[in-house]
């Protein structure tokens, strides 16, 4: 098996224990927090091991090139400490299943993968998307099995990342533009923390998006709206890549409002916090994060991820916020979607 | 016959009445697996006189007479075993009355579901009936004579338990009014406190006489409606997790399934509930107390909520449910069967566990469709089947496997739900000697010339 990169030294000298003192679901201070992660480290049992929410902030909050959370998914399946009820766990690994139901469009070298959501494929018509599009694909072949790491099955994406891996490197990619940040995550964090080498250039879509925008600079109708941005779990695997939420908003008339669930201190959409551990906690980060958004005066809601999509559009809009897509809302600044009124 | 096709067009008119080759191939038969059988003739009554007129020729020519809904029960309940007239209702469609404050529909017999749903969105917005998951060509009267289920049957009984009443042509062609209009003009309950005579006609499809009018319950229609499934991998888990959704008395309705297709199914049982409100208020009420209801199974892992996306919400709220019609059709060819005995809900793992024993073994693409009724006082669990009607060897493995259904739940103790003849004759064979004595007095009594429906319920 593919073993993780984890160097215990780092945590050992660690000033801060940043890792756990952080995080939002576990009151931990700096000791707690070293002895613990060496404790795991060391494979014996911790609070965290049962405590943890699967959030993914962990791998952002840790300065030191760690991967405490890949090493907390790891040590969970090592105990058999289950996260998800064993239903869920289940139907994700038959949904995720490699069977070759696939969609290709006109592979080239840059291709834009939307890895398992064929309902990508709507957004990515237009103008911006003209310089890559039609080179695209999507299917279960595709699927990045990032979520398997909210399941502590680390095993399932030892074993399918690099069969996927090697279905890209067959096509003969040299730049795959990724529609999730899941995928992106894989690709560029995941992959690397087991050694696993990826044969082309993973880049993140809002990345490519800014750039395009640069270039349609000339067709943008500033939105001049107020918006917060829900992000997902799945960024703290690309936390440099998020400054461009910030850069894609200024571009396009978007005034970020400040929130106090933003950027590291951001709050999960709570669907997998249901999944795994009812309807008290997800109602809570629902709620929490719902009021923020009212109290910060926001009249849109950008999301970055389909499933934060899914479970939050209905409360949003239940409180006069618009869901919207980034890929619609850059949609809306260059005017090929008309803008959405609140 | 001439004669009586010539006696039948001066009841309800030339146009109304066939005995064309045409007309027969299509109420020979039905979408299952029951074979056919041709009708002698064809009639469309219009009004209630006119369906005594014909019950009353076909009783002094001893002629068999098969009242016909939409034709949609899938065991040939329709089908004229014996030949002689099919008595379509589907002229009989008509919307008499609602009293909204007493919550009931005055219906003819063969007003459609689809009719009724339509009439009260339109014209009474706050209330519903129990809409089943079938074709809205379906039949009120012939749902209910076959204690059929719909969305409100979790919260108040089988379709049957929910009306206030009927009129029905009995075999000698007399009119009888069963229950409150027995004594009044007014349609409020079925029976209570006197005798309930409804008894001796639902259930026995048609076989003790013609539902021509019938008050169907209405209850509130609440404005807001949700879904939620909850997925576990081990069947012995589902009657427990059913066990703390009723005891909550939250949910509107309560409907598993399983099946190895699409792969997000496959391998787990789903326990989908709905929930209804008026406010989010009182939908996040309900939402809340279940979800919490069934928290020690998401902590102990042996059970969670699975996401929903909003396309597949859609369809899931949906009523009647046309993802069945997708889930029948997997095989392509139109072939689908089910036979769905009503068993106590803590039998599932045992029903669970023989579907899938008897889709291996004869190599079927199947579904277990399951309705908790009346709180979970019993359930009807459909063993369904998908066929290609073109591959003959398909259609004898799905008959193979139906006839080994109809043994299992026989030993089993359960119930079949709209019996074929096969199962009727089986279950008349098994049940207790004096219940079955009872079934002869009755059927003998209303029933002489054996000209109803015959061929079903045979205890004579």
């Amino acid at each position: 098996m593919l073993p993780l990169k984890f160097n215990v030294n780092a945590c050992n000298s660690c000033p801060t224990g940043d890792c756990l003192v952080k995080c939002q679901y576990m009151d931990v201070d700096k000791d707690t927090a070293r002895e613990q992660m060496i404790k795991i480290y060391n494979g014996e049992d911790s609070f965290v091991l049962h405590n943890c929410v699967t959030c993914y902030a962990c791998e952002e909050y840790c300065r030191r090139g760690n991967h405490p959370f890949y090493l907390i998914m790891e040590q969970r399946e090592q105990k058999n400490i289950l996260t998800a009820p064993r239903a869920i766990t289940n139907q994700w690994i038959n949904i995720g299943e490699p069977t070759g139901k696939n969609r290709l469009g006109q592979i080239r070298e840059r291709v834009l993968s939307l890895g398992f959501m064929p309902e990508l494929l709507q957004m990515v018509g237009g103008p911006l998307f003209k310089d890559v599009m039609p080179s695209y694909l999507f299917g279960n072949d595709f699927f990045c099995n990032v979520v398997f790491a909210h399941f502590a099955k680390s095993s399932v994406i030892k074993e399918r990342l690099p069969v996927m891996i090697d279905k890209y490197r067959n096509l003969g990619v040299k730049e795959v533009i990724c529609l999730h940040d899941e995928c992106y995550g894989a690709f560029a964090s995941l992959a690397p923390a087991y050694g696993i080498e990826v044969p082309f250039t993973p880049i993140h879509y809002y990345e490519y998006l800014y750039e395009r925008l640069q270039t349609l600079a000339d067709e943008i109708s500033p939105l001049n709206i107020k918006a917060a941005y829900q992000r997902p779990c799945s960024a703290r695997l690309s936390g440099d890549k998020q400054h461009y939420v910030r850069d894609i908003a200024e571009l396009i008339g978007v005034d970020l409002v400040h929130r106090e669930y933003q950027d590291e201190n951001a709050l999960c959409c709570g669907e997998v916090m249901g999944w795994l551990y009812g309807y008290d906690l997800k109602n809570d980060l629902q709620r929490r994060n719902c009021d923020d958004m009212v109290e910060s005066g926001a009249r849109y809601c950008i999301f970055n991820c389909n499933a934060c999509q899914n479970a939050l559009s209905e409360k949003v809009m239940k409180l006069g916020i618009k869901p919207v897509h980034m890929i619609d809302l850059c949609r809306m600044a260059i005017g090929e979607l008309p803008k959405m009124e609140v | 016959m001439n004669d009586i096709v010539r006696s039948l067009a001066e009841i309800v008119g030339e146009q109304y009445v066939s005995d064309q080759n045409e007309e027969a191939f299509f109420y020979s038969r039905d979408p299952g697996l029951m074979p056919d059988h041709k009708p002698d003739c064809v009639v469309l009554p219009e009004t209630t006189k006119e369906v005594q007129a014909i019950v009353s020729l076909a009783n002094r020519e001893k002629i068999p007479v098969v009242p016909m809904g939409a034709g949609l029960s899938l065991t040939g309940l329709a089908i004229p075993l014996k030949g002689g007239i099919v008595v379509d209702m589907k002229r009989m469609n008509k919307i008499i009355s609602v009293n909204e404050k007493s919550r009931y529909a005055l219906v003819e017999g063969g007003t459609s579901q689809g009719a009724l749903k339509s009439y009260l969105i339109r014209h009474h917005p706050r209330l519903r009936h129990s809409l089943p998951d079938a074709p809205p060509a379906a039949t009120i009267a012939a749902n209910v004579m076959i204690h059929g289920q719909g969305r409100l049957s979790q919260q108040y009984g089988f379709n049957s338990d929910m009306i206030n009443g009927f009129e029905v042509v009995l075999p000698s062609g007399e009119l009888c009014p069963i229950g409150s209009a027995a004594m009044t003009s007014e349609w409020y309950s079925r029976g209570a406190p006197f005798p309930d005579l409804s008894g001796l006609f639902l259930g026995w499809f048609g076989s003790t006489g013609i539902i021509t009018k019938l008050a169907v319950k209405l209850y509130p229609n609440k404005k807001l409606r949700d879904v939620e499934i909850f997925v576990i991998d081990n069947e012995e888990t589902v009657p427990d997790v059913v066990f703390e959704i009723t005891h909550t008395e939250l949910a509107e309705d309560i409907l598993i399934f399983t099946q190895p297709m699409p792969a997000v199914f496959k391998d787990n049982h789903h326990v989908s509930f709905y929930i209804t409100g008026d406010t989010e208020e009182e939908l996040e009420f309900k939402r809340k107390m279940i979800w919490r209801a069934l928290d020690p199974f998401i902590k102990s892992k042996d059970g969670g909520f699975m996401s929903i996306p909003p396309g597949v919400k859609g369809s899931l709220t949906e009523m009647p449910q046309t993802s069945a019609a997708r889930i029948a059709d997997i095989k392509k060819g139109g072939g689908f069967e089910y036979s769905g005995p009503v068993v106590p809900v803590e039998w599932y793992p045992q029903c669970a566990r023989k579907l899938s024993e008897l889709a291996k073994k004869y190599n079927l693409a199947y579904s277990g469709m399951i309705r908790i009724v009346a709180g979970g006082h019993c359930m009807m669990y459909a063993f369904a089947f998908a066929f290609n009607r073109a591959d003959v060897d398909m259609v004898e493995r799905t008959k193979k496997a139906l006839e080994e259904v109809s043994n299992f739940v026989l030993e089993l103790g359960g119930m079949y739900w709209k019996p074929n003849v096969d199962e009727q004759n089986m279950a008349i064979e098994r049940m207790h000697p004096n219940t079955r004595n009872l079934m002869k007095m009755i059927k003998s009594n209303l029933d002489p010339n054996g000209i109803m429906n015959p061929g079903n319920w045979e205890v004579l």
